[in-house]
């Protein structure tokens, strides 16, 4: 028990202390009936080699992005992420803080919470940003709600390329609390078809670009529509390095940005830690979810930071918060925050146009397979293809030969009938052998 | 003349007198460091990458023309202003954090090298199944232990905080209560005055009305007062156990009952589970639904503020209504289900885009296998006997809110003590931090005026309880000796003295931008 750094003495010595004769003494408000004899029927201590090897038996088992040709996307991007950022996150004074609720004592990370907002509103091509929440699913849900607490309506129309998972978890929360959703049927460039749905009660249109299907749209036409009909725009963005090359979504019109920043410094971690972004226009700060940092100054005058507008929170407005969100990304932001300052804009145009030349060669590597026809016109560094068979079952077989394909939209969307549709993510670590492997395996196993 | 410090080398001779502002603004090692966008860093990087060989003229108006406006830092640079900014935080390494509620222990760092092996760290959350089958395996085993521990059949590992937690857990209660068609007259929630924020608010969320429940003398749920309010319009009641008094709700067991016998379900706040892990199963007192916070109970570091994770327990009634996704295991192997329609009609939805915080998992695993059963049962007997040692040696000078009978893992005081000395919760809390402690939580519980509550957990030694305890007796008696200077103002010694929070409130500024004149981008 390694980390338990009482010894008996210790023990003996403390419960002399507060008068008691034993630790169940310490336990008395416990119901006999409730209490528990001995330990639950689960292994007893382990150290450290023990377990290292249990977890590590586990872990190989895993086929991991980097020994593979790797093509998965759909939310989630493997990309490189510089030695720097993880050393800094495992710096004690990071890792190890919590929530700066006393800033005097907390400047390292309210100031880089402060970078963080800055580099996100940047980024967006929106005013304000907040210092993360939990990922880009949830920050599309929060958005939703925003907007009808902003416009006082109770529809959201989300177009047919969103994330089908984004939609679930959007819908999951808004319909808890009587907030209707009209989600239009799957497209692979279907956004403007949102517009013909937007309505008197319409609070939000929810168009995510690139979308799922990696077609990346210029989105300000329906922002003028939803603008001209009262209602916000809200876009949805799932690979956060595409906004280093393409039109931002505020320069495109959006009310809200509600994307995913695990591109930027974080791993693939099966799905999570993620960082939601989330961003907005100043005049609706107030009505913004989660945490904010903000700068103002020490009684000497010194500029400082500090966590603000907490009276939109649930600790201060219990039932009458703005939102239940009570935490952020902390660590994920950093990890964010740092790689984007490696980066720099200069390193960011970089990254994204080797994602774009990596996806297009992908794309003609496979739109030359007879039999393969490419769906996505215009695309970042995501596309989707149409194969003459089931593409769960292409990805199962190419799996089996140690090359992971993509995503076959059924595996988000089952039903939605498109079986023979293939998701086809390439980033900056995506090697040309990987694409040549690719082409020659997929072809093999459509017999092409 | 020279003097020795305390072990025996020479220190400076005559100590300096007056302390001049430096040029700089900074302090010694602390150094004052500006903002990444108040540097040279426009048109800089930090990243070596390839010429790339398009310059995405095929995506034609979709691209971006403006500047960003993004700063680059080359890699020393990077390296040097987050470790300067790292060293204005203070830290659990650093010492003792007695946050109450919040739960601050030590962060081991096997369950980092575990949660960044590449089978965890590098595996997407849409590959094959077939080739995820370990990190299939780690969930199943985690689940296990959570369910072992509390004593409940089921979990849902997606919920990515505390209150998602809480929110799962809700959202469940009400699915059950529309299955069985009793929704529609079940729309209130019980809440002691004495929850988290996050219990009402979930509670509104999810289109309760909050009713409050009182509180006793003695700072438990008044359950006279519960009973009178439980009917058939209640769906669900919201106690935390232990409370955040840091109390054991003795009644519990009668408090469950009642729940159940007006057909409502019992939701634990599960914030405070490392008080009774491995002593108490929370499915021994009749709990139907109960978060619990991953870092807190099993040590996931807190990151400045996050990533959480907020599993679910849930009972056999909540069991189905459970959100996707969740893992199965048969002979074949594992199976991810990732839609409610594939096998159980009645889940709730989906909370999240993928399948949670995978990188808890692992680390509130190797943390759980590390401890086993009877270590987890003595981290729950040590932070009990910490809070209470605390609580023990500093009632003589500070009022215990609760003075009678034993404290659960966090010892809470009022600010009686304190009357008379015009030195206010705040002004001791700001005080600590001149003499290197991190300040206990401060104004809460809210049900207790002046409210300071410690929390030392488990992994705080005897000797860092007694250096604790020391400066508090000694902060304690200058208050009320009347040192009043050393309260009003301070911190003195911090990175920053006291900021002004409200002005941040009042106009906030949210974002650098560049002052005006500059032709710095953006």
């Amino acid at each position: 028990m390694r980390y338990l750094p009482l010894t008996p003495d210790d023990r003996t010595a403390m419960l002399a202390a507060i008068g008691a004769k034993s630790i169940d003494d310490l336990f008395v408000d416990v119901p006999q009936a409730a209490r528990l004899d001995g330990p639950v029927d689960l292994p007893r201590v382990a150290g450290e080699l023990e377990v290292e090897r249990a977890l590590s038996a586990m872990a190989a088992k895993n086929a991991t992005a980097g020994a593979v040709p790797f093509f998965c996307g759909a939310g989630a991007y493997k990309h490189h992420v510089p030695a720097t950022v993880d050393h800094v996150i495992q710096r004690s004074e990071f890792l190890t803080s919590y929530t700066p609720y006393q800033p005097e004592i907390a400047q390292g990370t309210l100031q880089y919470l402060y970078e963080f907002q800055t580099q996100v509103a940047n980024l967006t091509g929106m005013p304000v940003a907040n210092a993360s929440l939990y990922d880009g699913s949830t920050a599309m849900a929060e958005g939703v709600l925003m907007a009808t607490r902003v416009t006082r309506r109770n529809k959201a129309v989300i177009s047919g390329g969103v994330h089908p998972h984004y939609i679930k978890a959007t819908e999951t929360v808004v319909h808890a609390v009587g907030v209707e959703t009209l989600a239009l049927p799957a497209a692979v460039d279907g956004e403007a078809a949102a517009i013909d749905q937007i309505g008197p009660d319409t609070a939000c249109v929810v168009v995510q670009t690139p979308n799922v299907f990696g077609t990346a749209t210029d989105v300000t036409k329906i922002a003028e529509a939803a603008h001209a009909a009262g209602a916000l725009l809200i876009v949805v963005v799932t690979e956060a390095v595409s906004m280093g090359l393409l039109k931002s979504p505020g320069e495109m019109g959006a009310d809200i940005v509600a994307a995913e920043g695990q591109s930027i410094g974080n791993a693939l971690n099966f799905g999570g830690p993620y960082v939601g972004l989330f961003a907005t226009r100043e005049k609706l700060i107030r009505q913004m979810p989660g945490r904010l940092t903000g700068e103002t100054v020490d009684a000497d005058g010194e500029r400082g930071f500090v966590l603000t507008l907490s009276t939109r929170e649930q600790h201060i407005r219990r039932d009458k918060a703005t939102s239940n969100i009570c935490t952020n990304s902390g660590l994920c932001t950093l990890a964010f925050t740092i790689h984007m300052s490696l980066l720099g804009e200069t390193g960011l145009r970089k990254l994204a146009l080797l994602n774009h030349e990596k996806a297009v060669a992908t794309r003609d590597a496979l739109a030359a397979i007879p039999g393969v026809e490419v769906l996505t016109d215009r695309f970042f560094n995501e596309f989707a293809v149409r194969l003459p068979k089931n593409a769960a079952e292409v990805v199962d077989q190419l799996a089996a030969h140690h090359v992971l394909a993509g995503v076959p939209y059924s595996r988000l969307a089952p039903g939605a009938g498109m079986d023979d549709v293939l998701l086809v993510a390439a980033t900056e670590t995506t090697l040309d052998a990987d694409i040549q492997i690719l082409a020659k395996s997929l072809s093999k196993v459509l017999g092409a | 003349m020279s003097t020795m410090n305390t072990v025996g080398r020479p220190t400076a001779p005559n100590p300096v007198q007056t302390k001049p502002a430096t040029l700089t603004g900074g302090r010694g090692l602390l150094q004052n460091e500006a903002l990444i966008f108040e540097g040279d860093g426009w048109g800089k990087t930090g990243v070596d990458l390839p010429e790339p060989k398009t310059d995405g003229s095929d995506l034609g108006d979709l691209l971006r023309k403006d500047p960003i406006g993004l700063p680059g830092l080359s890699e020393p640079e990077a390296m040097r202003h987050y470790v300067r900014l790292s060293q204005k935080n203070h830290a659990i390494d650093l010492a003792i954090y007695p946050l109450g509620s919040c739960t601050m222990k030590h962060n081991p760092r096997l369950n980092e090298k575990m949660a960044r092996l590449p089978g965890f760290s590098d595996i997407h959350p849409l590959q094959p199944i077939s080739t995820v089958q370990g990190a299939l395996e780690l969930m199943d085993t985690l689940a296990h232990w959570l369910k072992t521990l509390t004593g409940m059949p089921a979990v849902a590992l997606s919920p990515k905080a505390g209150a998602h937690g809480e929110l799962c857990g809700l959202m469940a209660i009400r699915a059950a209560h529309e299955a069985s068609g009793q929704h529609e007259k079940r729309r209130k929630v019980l809440v002691p005055t004495s929850a988290h924020g996050t219990n009402p608010a979930t509670a509104a969320f999810v289109g309760y009305s909050v009713v409050e429940v009182a509180q006793t003398e003695d700072g438990r749920v008044d359950v006279a007062d519960l009973a009178s309010k439980l009917g058939d319009d209640v769906a669900a009641i919201m106690v935390t156990n232990p409370n955040t008094c840091g109390l054991f709700e003795r009644d519990i067991l009668e408090i469950s009952r009642l729940t159940h016998e007006a057909g409502a379900y019992f939701y634990c706040d599960g914030a405070n589970f490392n008080a009774i892990v491995g002593r108490v199963r929370p499915g021994d007192l009749g709990v139907d639904a109960m978060h619990i916070n991953l870092h807190k109970t099993f040590s996931t570091p807190h990151g400045g503020g996050g990533p959480g994770a907020g599993p679910v327990v849930l009972s056999e009634a909540l069991a189905p209504f459970a959100p996707a996704p969740w893992v199965v295991h048969d002979d074949g192997g594992y199976r991810l289900i990732e839609r409610e329609e594939d096998e159980a009609e009645q889940a709730f939805g989906r909370l999240c885009a993928f399948q949670g915080q995978m990188g808890m998992y692992t680390r509130a695993l190797s943390y759980m296998m590390s401890h086993g059963a009877d270590g987890l049962r003595q981290v729950a007997e040590d932070a009990v006997l910490n809070a209470n040692y605390i609580k023990a040696r500093l009632s003589d000078l500070m009022s215990a809110a609760f003075p009678d009978g034993p404290c659960m893992h966090e010892a809470l005081f009022d600010d009686e003590w304190l009357k008379g000395t015009d030195i206010t919760t705040l002004d001791f809390a700001k005080a600590m931090i001149d003499e290197g402690f991190h300040p206990m939580t401060m104004y809460f519980p809210l049900v207790v005026h002046g409210a300071m509550l410690i929390e030392p957990t488990e992994t705080e030694s005897k000797a860092e309880l007694d250096r604790f305890i020391e400066a508090m007796r000694a902060l304690a008696g200058a208050a009320k000796a009347g040192d009043v200077d050393r309260f009003k103002g301070a911190p003195f010694h911090a990175p920053l003295k006291r900021l002004d929070e409200t002005r941040a409130a009042r106009s906030p500024v949210l974002r650098w931008t560049a002052p005006e004149g500059s032709n710095k981008a953006a």
